[in-house]
C-alpha cells in the first residue's frame, strides 16, 4: 500500500495493525490488567492492544524492556539506542529504526550519527566507539548470529568493560524481539494517513 | 551470584569469570528473561498452540540460529510435534505448513517479511489471538538465542 513508510527516517510514523487488537470494551480483567487500564487511564496505544492478544507475554515484558533499556549503570543511554536501531535496521523495521535513531538524537543533542547511518546505511563513518558497538549490534542481529570474537576485541579496544558488553548484547538482542512484533504484526504509516 | 537460567545455562557462563559477574549485576533482568521463556513455552492460556507444539517450533527456531544445544533441550519436550522441530520438515495439514511457513521466515528472514505473510495465516484459518501468540514466540526466541551467543562470545573476555 501506497501510505506505508518503507525507508528509515527519524520521523516516528504511525503503527497500523495487520490483525485486529483487543477492543477495550471486551477486554479481560487480566488484558486490562496487563494494559495498565484505569478510570484516569484509558488511552492505550494500538501496538499495545494488538500485543494484549498474548497477555503473558505482554506482562512480563514490558518491565524487562525498561530493565534494559533504561537500568542505571553500564552502558550509556545512547549507546543502547545504537544497539537498539543497529538490530531494527538489519530487520528493517521502520518504525523501531524512527523511535530509537529519534531517541539517540534527543540524548546525544545531535543528529549527525543517525543521519549518517539511515543517508549511507551500516557502512556509514562512525567514531571508533560508535563503529565497534554499532557493528557488533549489526552482527548479533543476523540469523544465525554472525557476532565472533573480532566483534568483542573490538568493542573491548574501544573502551566498553564486560558490564557494558552485556548491556549491548540485552539491547541489540532485545530488539530482535522488538522488531519481530512492531515489524510483522503492522505497517508504519504516515502520521496524516493515520488520522485522516 | 548469576541466576542460573536457559540463557546462561546454554552460553556456558563459568562462576568467576568477568561474564558471570556482568550477569550477577543484571541478576532481575535475566529473572525476567526466564519469565518470559515461560509465559511463551508454557502459558496458562496457550489458544491454539499447545506446549508440545511450542517447544518444537522453539526448538526449530533455535535450530535455524545454529544453537543446536539449545534445539536439542526445547526439541526433548515437543512430544507428538517433534517432528516440526527439524527445519528441514514441513507441516503436514495446511494450517500447519502456514505456521511453520511463517515461524521459519519471521525468525531468518525477518527483514522480507510483508503484510501477505499475516493474510497467509489468516487464510489458513489462524485467529487473529493466534498470530499474536505466534509472534510473541518467535521474538522472544530471537531475543534469549542472541543474548545466549553473546554471553558465549564474553566467556574469552578476560576476569
Amino acid at each position: 500500500m501506497s501510505d506505508v513508510i518503507r525507508k528509515f527516517t527519524r520521523n516516528v510514523p504511525h503503527w497500523r495493525p495487520r490483525v485486529t487488537p483487543v477492543d477495550l470494551a471486551t477486554a479481560t480483567p487480566e488484558q486490562l490488567d496487563a494494559l495498565k487500564v484505569t478510570p484516569s487511564n484509558t488511552k492505550v496505544s494500538e501496538y499495545v492492544l494488538t500485543l494484549a492478544h498474548d497477555v503473558e507475554s505482554l506482562a512480563v515484558r514490558s518491565p524487562l524492556f525498561n530493565a534494559i533499556m533504561y537500568d542505571t549503570g553500564g552502558l550509556s543511554r545512547a549507546e543502547r539506542e545504537l544497539g537498539a536501531l543497529g538490530a531494527s535496521m538489519v530487520n528493517h523495521c521502520v518504525y523501531c529504526a524512527a523511535v530509537h535513531a529519534m531517541r539517540h538524537a534527543q540524548i546525544e543533542k545531535s543528529t549527525e550519527v543517525t543521519n549518517r547511518l539511515f543517508r549511507d546505511g551500516a557502512d556509514a563513518e562512525l567514531e571508533p566507539r560508535d563503529r565497534a558497538i554499532f557493528d557488533f549490534a549489526v552482527a548479533l542481529s543476523e540469523c544465525p548470529s554472525q557476532a565472533g570474537p573480532d566483534h568483542v576485541a573490538a568493542l573491548q579496544e574501544a573502551g566498553l568493560d564486560a558490564a557494558e558488553v552485556l548491556d549491548l548484547i540485552l539491547s541489540a538482542a532485545l530488539f530482535g524481539w522488538a522488531n519481530r512484533l512492531m515489524h510483522v504484526l503492522g505497517d508504519p504509516v504516515r502520521q496524516e494517513t493515520a488520522m485522516g | 551470584m548469576a541466576p542460573d537460567t536457559t540463557a546462561t545455562r546454554f552460553a556456558g557462563v563459568a562462576a568467576g569469570t568477568s561474564a558471570a559477574d556482568a550477569v550477577a549485576g543484571r541478576a532481575k533482568i535475566f529473572e525476567m528473561t526466564q519469565a518470559a521463556e515461560d509465559a511463551v513455552l508454557r502459558p496458562k492460556d496457550a489458544g491454539a498452540w499447545p506446549h508440545t507444539l511450542r517447544a518444537a517450533l522453539a526448538a526449530r527456531i533455535a535450530a535455524l540460529n545454529e544453537e543446536h544445544d539449545l534445539a536439542a533441550h526445547f526439541a526433548a519436550d515437543a512430544g507428538a510435534d517433534a517432528t516440526l522441530a527439524d527445519p528441514a520438515q514441513g507441516g503436514a495439514v495446511p494450517v500447519m505448513a502456514a505456521v511453520v511457513a511463517f515461524m521459519d521466515r519471521v525468525a531468518a528472514d525477518t527483514r522480507h517479511v510483508t503484510a501477505d505473510d499475516v493474510k497467509d495465516l489468516q487464510a489458513a484459518g489462524v485467529a487473529d489471538a493466534d498470530i499474536v501468540r505466534l509472534a510473541e514466540l518467535n521474538a522472544f526466541l530471537a531475543y534469549q538465542i542472541r543474548v545466549i551467543a553473546g554471553l558465549r562470545l564474553m566467556g574469552g573476555m578476560p576476569a
